[in-house]
Formats: C-alpha cells, structure tokens, sequence
C-alpha cells in the first residue's frame, strides 16, 4: 500500500461542482447563403449557418451528439469555386464563402441521394426520410421492382470484389430478415442505410465497447459484429445507445419490434414522460413512451447535458419489474 | 480500452505465423504469458501505446493469409489481442480487401484477370479452362480478378499458393498449360528475367529516360545504377538542400503522373512548410487502375530510382520516414522494391546520415490487399493505419493532415521516378522537354488490339495516332473502333480524334483525360458493349461503399447496363439513357472521393459516341 506508484490516488475532492469548461468566443465568420448574408462562430459548420437563418437541410447520417462522417451525402450544398458539392454537415465556414443550398445540382443530388436509398432500404419505420423524399419528388419505381430479399445471413457471406451479375430486371435492395437474437434489441437491416451512427455511439463518441463495425465493401457493406456473431456471443453490453442514434428504425426494441409484428404498436396512444433513473447517482433523464399503461421503450433526451441520450443497460432496458408482468 | 475478445484460442501454427510478423507478445495484454516479476498486476503495455501498434494489421492479416489461404478465427482474435484492435473493427477492415477471406479457402489460388485488355484476349475462356480442370481440386481454387496490370501480355493470372513457404506471381500470355507448369514446378517466369523485354517495345533506345535502365541493369545493383548516373539526383539535391530541391521540382513543371495532374512542386512547397516536426513522404504504388502497368515495369525494373525519388522528397520536405504502398497483386515489385531498399541501406543511400550529409531517411513496404479504391491518397492512408480503405473527405489535405495526420506527402511511382531525372538535369532544362503545360516525358501503358503492346515512353506531345503507330497498330491492320484513353475511371474516343496531343491541355480540350496514360486500343471485331457492362461491374466491386452516390449509383447504372445489353430497357432505349445520365450527375456531384467522381465518365463518352446499339451483343453475320 506504501508504493504510491502502484496504486490510484483519488483527486482532492472539488470545492466546486464540476462544470463544463466554457468554450472560447471564436471570431465570426460572415458567408452568403442563396444571396442572404449570415455571421457564424469560425469553427462552425454550412449546417450551422443554414440552421441560424432557417435554411432548411435535410440531413440523415447527421447527429448533434455525434462526430460527422458525412457518408449519407443529402446535405450537399454548392459553394462557389468547389467542382464538387460539399456536406455542409461537416465542411467547415470560410470567410466570403458563397454558398447556395437551392441550385439544380444541389436539388438533383439530394433527390438522387433520397430515391437511391428508397430503392434499396425499407424506409416503411423511417417517416422523416420519407417524408423529404416526397419534397424532393423522388421516383424510384423508376429503378424497377425491388429484387426478393436474401435469406437470413446470406448477406453476410459476400466477399468484397465479387458480386453475381445482376438481370437488371429488378432493382437489387439490403432486404434480408431481421436478426432477433436476443431478448432486448432486434437489427433489421433490411432497414440499415449505412449511416454510421450505431457504429460511432458504440465506438469512440459514445460507448466504447466496440461490439458493431462496418464490415464488407461497396453495396454489401454491413453492419456487422466479428464474423457475424449473434449478439449475447459478442462484445455487446446492451446499452442501446445505437438503437436511440438509428434514423431508419433497423434498430428497434424488442418490444416494438413485436408490437409492430402484431399489428399493435401506435404511437398516437403513446405518451412520454420525463423521469430520472433510479439505479444508480448519475441521474440519467428517462422518457417513458407508454401505451396502454405499458412502458413499450425508452429513450433519454439528446440535449441533456450530462449524458447526451445516452443511457446504460439498466436505464434503457431494466423497466419489466415496474410492469410486473408474468413472463 | 476494455476488448472483449470471444473466439478461439490460436493454435501454435497461427500463433507461429502472427508471431513471424509481430514479434513474440511483450506481454500478458498483448496475449504473451503473463511475468509476475515484470509486470506484477499492472499491466506493461496498455493505454494508448498497447492501440497505436494499429498500422501491423493489414501486414498481421498477410502473414496469415500467406501461411493458411484464409484468416481462420483463432488467428484474428490472437491479432487483435496482441495489436489491442476491437474484433469487430478488425473485421470490418479484413472483410473490406478481396485478398483476405474469413472462411476457408484453398491453399492455392489462381486469379485469373477479367478486366477489359484481358477479355478481349480471351480470359473468359482461360478461366472456364482453368475451373473446369481444377474443378474437383481441393488445392487450387480458381477465381476471377480485377485487372492485375499485366495487360501488355493478356490475359494475365496471378498464383497466390499459402503455405510454410508461400509463393507466387503472376503469368503474362496465360494459357491453360503454362499456369498448370507454374503450379506444378512452382517457377514463374517473371521471376527468373530480370529484362521485361515483353514490357517496354522501345528496350536499349537512346530517347529513354524513365525506362532507360529497365532490362539493362540489374533492378537491385547498386553499382551498375550508379554507372548509369544513379543518386547523382540524390547528391545534388543533399549539396543544394531544401529550399532549392523544391525551386527545381517547381521550375521543371512536373505534373503528377497518377492522374491528378497536380502540379508537384506545389505539393512539395506545401509540406515543407507544413507545421509540425513529424511529417511522412508516401509512394503510391497501389497502382490497379485497369490498363496501367506502367508503374509496376518502373518498381520491377528500377526500383532504385523510385527509392532515390522518395528519399529527395523525405529531404525536400523534413520527413524521415517513407512508406511505399504496393498493391498485393504485385509480389515481384514488392520482392524487387524490398531488394533495393536494402541495397541501399547496405550502401548508405538510405538510412541514418545519407552518405555523411546528417539527412536521415527510411523506407517500409506497405502490402495492399486487394482494393482500387486504396489508390485513392486519403484511403490509402486508412489502409496503412490499419482500418478500412475508405476515402477521407476534404478538405483538410494530406499536405496538412496526411498519413497518421500528419503532413504527407504523396506521389504516384513515375511521379517519383522523374524526380532523380530533375536534379541530375536542372528544373529549367527538363521543363525544356514536353509542350506548353506538359513537361518531360511521359510513360503510356499501350494495350488492347496493337501490334506490340507495351509502355511506352515519350517526351509530351506525341499524338494519340503516332502513339498507336509506335506500337505497331492494330495487328490485323484492321479499323480502329474505339480507344480508351485514362483507364476505366477514364474517357473514350473515337477514331475521329486520333489526332489529338497526348498532352494534359490536349486531352482536356476534347472533354478527355490522360489519367494515368492508359491508351487502350479496340479494333472494329470488338464487342464494346461487353467492355461496357464490364466496367459498370468493375465499379460496383470497387466502391468502398461509403457515400449513397457511389454505393448505390454503381448499382442501380450496373443494373441498367446489363438492361441495355440484353435489349430490354424499362421504357425507351432513351429514358434509360436520359437516367443513366442523371445517376451520372449525382455520382460526379456528390460522391466522396474521385472513384465516384469518374465512374461513370467511360459509360457516358461510350454511349455519347456510339450509341445503345453498341450496347447490344454483335449478332454473327449468316453467309447466305
């Protein structure tokens, strides 16, 4: 115990409590967008600014709490002297940067973006989306009928470089059937776009447990744990911070999941209250989403301060004795 | 970082192989046996030390796949416990490369290359030969490849054998009986001449300057390169330093030969002003743009001038340490590179205090894995890190953020190789030689129905007419119907524009690219609509998958090629045309990287020149 070097020495406790350090005030930055002139922060992102004066931007790889990997490619916008768009998600404001947000390109590529991803994603649990797919007028009958699903795990198995000539005659799509491997969380992936969000929430932005990865190239990338494993067999800790960051849905509770398998699942007879956890000091806010007395899921907040919407297995997923239902 | 490993125990063959590469485990963390004395109950190598071994990953994989033919599961898990990397992260960048598999495959592969100089020359038909006398081989598995860039002697394989003693190489002129004579006597004829006289038709000509070496000295002879002025570049360049290296890189006016044409002065300036004290010059050899191969006739023939150019830019620019990334479907060039690296560092050309001048420079062989994309700069940085070969957007630039993020420099192989040629002649005489923004001379990878394929190296300027001429036309003297110029990422032309400059200025002015100086040739008897079809898939197979632009635009313009080849278009052969148009716009609008960006340019010239009917199998003429 005498050898300081071996063991942890606490830090003196704080005389204040502990606060998120305030970050400096950055310079402005003014940039014209669609001819209107707009001062933002240096550092700020197009999103931002487009965000200050209302612009509106479709965004779906996107979150607040995450860092942008800009993959989805919806945000685009044009900036004068760029051959290419650029994601204003992540591109950074540059002084007397002209940016337009309502060109033909910039309209082109975002429904381009949005009938891609209805051809070959189910976006039936994914209303946002689909809802900037009818704004941007997609068409993506046009593509043909989508190809039958692949059968369970099939997807899985393809190797990067090679693919099976396609007819043409239908257009091929990511549907498969949902992996139910445990009793918490279900992935249909037949709804997975890609997005990256799982993937960043159980790495290094949010959790840290590692257990999902983006594995297979091109069209028959996937999200996958290490050779595919079933869920209880990998790293996973069934925190749900994935399901609470997935756009489209692919990721769901077990519980809605087999709601909307039934035919049950309304979310106009839910309603939402705001609690705080009681498992442990951290004091996580808790939104129960409630149907008919019964909690169905979990969410927190994404503008708590403290956690971000990020909750732990017991928070998420440790409601069934409050039910007390007979299993 | 708390790593769940789940799989199996490695068994002594696996640990063996992983060992080989890594070294035996420091430690119990890194999966070593634990030494109560050393570490007691903390843990030597943790923390970010234990997760910045990242960039042995793609080299640990190699080393398994070379002993086994696949990753078996004991294997990865011991990986990634000794390299500290989350199983599922590692799975995810070995499922990314086609040259790893993580179930069981055959000892022995053969790769048989389907891409367009090979099937023209009848690959199809070698890869059915092949597959059907193997078919029963519980050895050799057969598979079809991407362009292995040996187009100048199509159709090309590529033998991969993993065992104790992994071998392999590829075979120019395949036929079903020379492939079986390299499997069974293990010999690869690339292997025993050091000469490439089937690579470079102008071989011994005076005007040579890149290719003067290739065939006539010996690719790892220190000696017999310097008697042909060898690291007379390298020593100006020490007597001049820094700041007067980069004004002569800048006033000869090179160009960047990979097919950006980025000027590579200015990247050079760039770096050496970059900020910071860490700073890597990268070599990208992952040269699999289909129709190149001139890089890989450079790496096997003279590798030492590629060497010599990466250690001018390692003192150009302050980097110590350059890495040169190989694709993994070249063992010879990496083979040949590793040679001369030690001849040099045996000679004192690199290493610590380069010939006594206090410049230290070191080179290390990255090994692709299968995967165009990873030519892209940023994706090739992924790739030596370690993770997944997907492209990085930009801004920021590898100039500023690189490798590791730190300011890279990157060049293509000729690009590099033209570098000793500058400092030896002086920037102001060599931008004498080329056209007005196309300096020097230029490699061009000749390929397809010509008489003697080949690389070719020229001063700028030489048209596209005199090119082919050079290269003995077409063999049949028959009509010249289309040429590819710039690779499947590339433009075609028609036999209209045959005189136009082989110039960046010249191919511009006709809506065309030179790219990496691909000049691929089809005679009238070519079925385009083959071709065609052929790069929709090519692009499908290659997109990293990333951005929705290029993951699905390559499926959905793949889905409609294969529509137009079989004569069933939804609707009209127009409105099938006027989507493959707008699939195009959002793929060069807003992809991510360049892979996206082109394509769909080949696809468009094509359909532009000639039409949907070319599109269409060519039915056979019934004689009455």
């Amino acid at each position: 115990m005498s050898d300081s070097s071996y063991w942890f020495q606490p830090p003196p406790r704080p005389s204040l409590i502990p606060m998120r350090p305030q970050t400096p005030i950055s310079p402005p930055v003014e940039v014209s967008i669609d001819g209107e002139k707009v001062s933002v922060p240096a550092g700020s992102t197009i999103l931002d600014a487009c965000k200050k004066i209302g612009r509106d931007t479709p965004t779906i790889c996107y979150h607040d709490t995450l860092e942008p990997v800009n993959v989805c490619r919806v945000c685009v916008v044009e900036v004068e002297g760029s051959r290419i768009l650029v994601p204003s998600c992540s591109r950074k404001v540059e002084p007397e940067m002209v940016i337009q947000t309502a060109s033909d390109r910039v309209r082109h590529s975002r429904k381009m973006v949005l009938e891609f991803l209805q051809s070959s994603v189910d976006l039936s649990t994914a209303p946002q989306i689909l809802d900037q797919a009818r704004r941007y007028q997609t068409n993506p009958a046009r593509y043909g009928d989508p190809s039958p699903p692949a059968i369970q795990n099939e997807r899985d198995h393809h190797h990067a470089g090679h693919h099976e000539i396609p007819s043409g005659e239908m257009a091929q799509t990511v549907a498969q059937p949902p992996k139910v491997d445990n009793n918490l969380y279900v992935r249909d992936y037949a709804k997975c776009l890609l997005c990256y969000k799982c993937v960043e929430a159980c790495g290094t932005d949010a959790q840290n447990t590692f257990a999902i990865a983006v594995a297979g190239r091109g069209f028959d990338g996937r999200i996958s744990t290490e050779y595919n494993k079933p869920l209880p067999d990998s790293a996973c800790v069934y925190c749900g911070n994935c399901i609470a960051v997935c756009p489209t849905g692919a990721l769901s509770f077990k519980s809605e999941f087999d709601m909307r398998q039934a035919g049950t699942w309304d979310e106009s007879l839910q309603t939402q209250t705001d609690t705080i956890c009681s498992y442990c000091g951290v004091g996580c806010t808790l939104t129960l989403h409630v149907q008919e007395n019964k909690i169905v899921k979990v969410t927190s907040p994404f503008e708590q301060e403290i956690t971000e919407g990020n909750l732990c297995i017991k928070g998420r997923f440790g409601y069934s004795h409050v039910q007390n239902i007979e299993e | 970082m708390d790593i769940k490993f789940t799989g199996p125990e490695p068994t002594s063959a696996e640990r063996l192989a992983v060992d080989a590469v890594l070294g035996p485990p420091e430690s119990a963390w890194a999966g070593g046996k634990r030494n109560m004395d050393l570490e007691g109950r903390i843990s030597l190598l943790g923390g970010s030390k234990a997760r910045s071994f990242r960039d042995r990953l793609l080299p640990a994989f190699h080393a398994v796949k070379e002993r086994f033919g696949w990753i078996p599961p004991g294997a990865f898990h011991y990986i990634c416990k000794r390299l500290t990397v989350p199983p599922a992260e590692a799975y995810g960048v070995a499922t990314f490369y086609h040259l790893f598999s993580m179930e069981h495959r055959k000892p022995t592969e053969v790769h048989v290359c389907e891409d367009i100089a090979c099937r023209i020359k009848g690959s199809g038909e070698l890869f059915n030969a092949l597959v059907n006398a193997h078919a029963c081989s519980t050895e050799i598995g057969i598979r079809k490849s991407p362009c292995l860039g040996l187009c100048e002697r199509a159709p090309a394989a590529l033998i991969l054998k993993s065992g104790e003693q992994p071998t392999g190489g590829a075979i120019g002129c395949a036929t079903p009986g020379n492939v079986q004579d390299a499997l069974t006597t293990n010999s690869f004829p690339d292997q025993q001449q050091n000469w490439l006289t089937h690579s470079v038709p102008q071989l011994g000509q005076p005007q040579l300057r890149l290719l003067a070496r290739v065939g006539h000295t010996l690719p790892q002879s220190i000696s017999g390169y310097q008697a042909t002025g060898g690291f007379e570049g390298l020593t100006n360049a020490i007597a001049i330093g820094p700041l007067a290296i980069i004004n002569e890189v800048i006033a000869s006016g090179l160009m960047g030969r990979g097919g950006a044409a980025f000027p590579t002065g200015k990247k050079w300036e760039a770096v050496a002003h970059a900020s910071g004290p860490t700073k890597y010059v990268v070599c990208n050899a992952d040269e699999s743009e289909p129709g190149t191969f001139k890089d890989r006739v450079l790496l096997e023939g003279d590798p030492l001038a590629v060497i010599e150019g990466m250690a001018i830019a390692g003192i150009a620019s302050g980097a110590t340490k350059g890495y040169i990334y190989i694709r993994g479907e070249y063992p010879l060039s990496v083979n040949r590179v590793q040679n001369a690296i030690d001849a040099s560092l045996a000679s004192g050309w690199l290493g610590s205090n380069i010939q006594g001048s206090g410049h230290t420079f070191h080179i290390e062989i990255r090994k692709g894995a299968g995967a165009y994309i990873c030519g892209e700069e940023t994706a090739l940085f992924n790739s030596i890190e370690g993770k997944r070969g997907e492209p990085r957007n930009k801004p920021p630039y590898p100039v500023h953020v690189g490798l590791f993020g730190k300011p890279t420099l990157i060049n293509n192989v000729e690009t590099l190789a033209n570098i000793p040629w500058i400092l030896r002649l002086g920037g102001a005489e060599y931008a004498g030689i080329g056209t007005g923004n196309s300096k020097g001379q230029k490699l061009f990878c000749v390929s397809g129905h010509v008489a003697n394929p080949g690389v070719f190296e020229t001063p700028f300027g030489i048209t596209l007419k005199q090119l082919i001429a050079l290269a003995g036309g077409t063999p049949s003297g028959a009509p010249i119907k289309a040429i590819l110029l710039g690779g499947a990422a590339g433009t075609f032309v028609g036999p209209d524009q045959m005189d136009v400059p082989l110039t960046f200025e010249g191919t511009r002015a006709i809506g065309a690219s030179l790219g990496s100086g691909v000049v691929m040739v089809f005679d009238e008897t070519t079925d385009l609509g083959d071709i065609l079809v052929r790069i929709a898939a090519f692009f499908r197979d290659e997109s990293c998958g990333q951005c929705v632009p290029c993951r699905v635009g390559a499926i959905r313009q793949e889905e409609l090629m294969q529509r137009l080849r079989v004569g069933q278009p939804k609707g009209s052969a127009g409105q099938e045309v006027s989507l493959l148009g707008e699939i195009a716009q959002v793929m060069r609008d807003a992809s991510i990287c360049g892979l996206g960006h082109t394509a769909s340019g080949a696809i468009q010239s094509a359909l532009r020149i000639f039409g949907t009917r070319t599109m269409q199998k060519p039915v056979p003429e019934v004689k009455p």
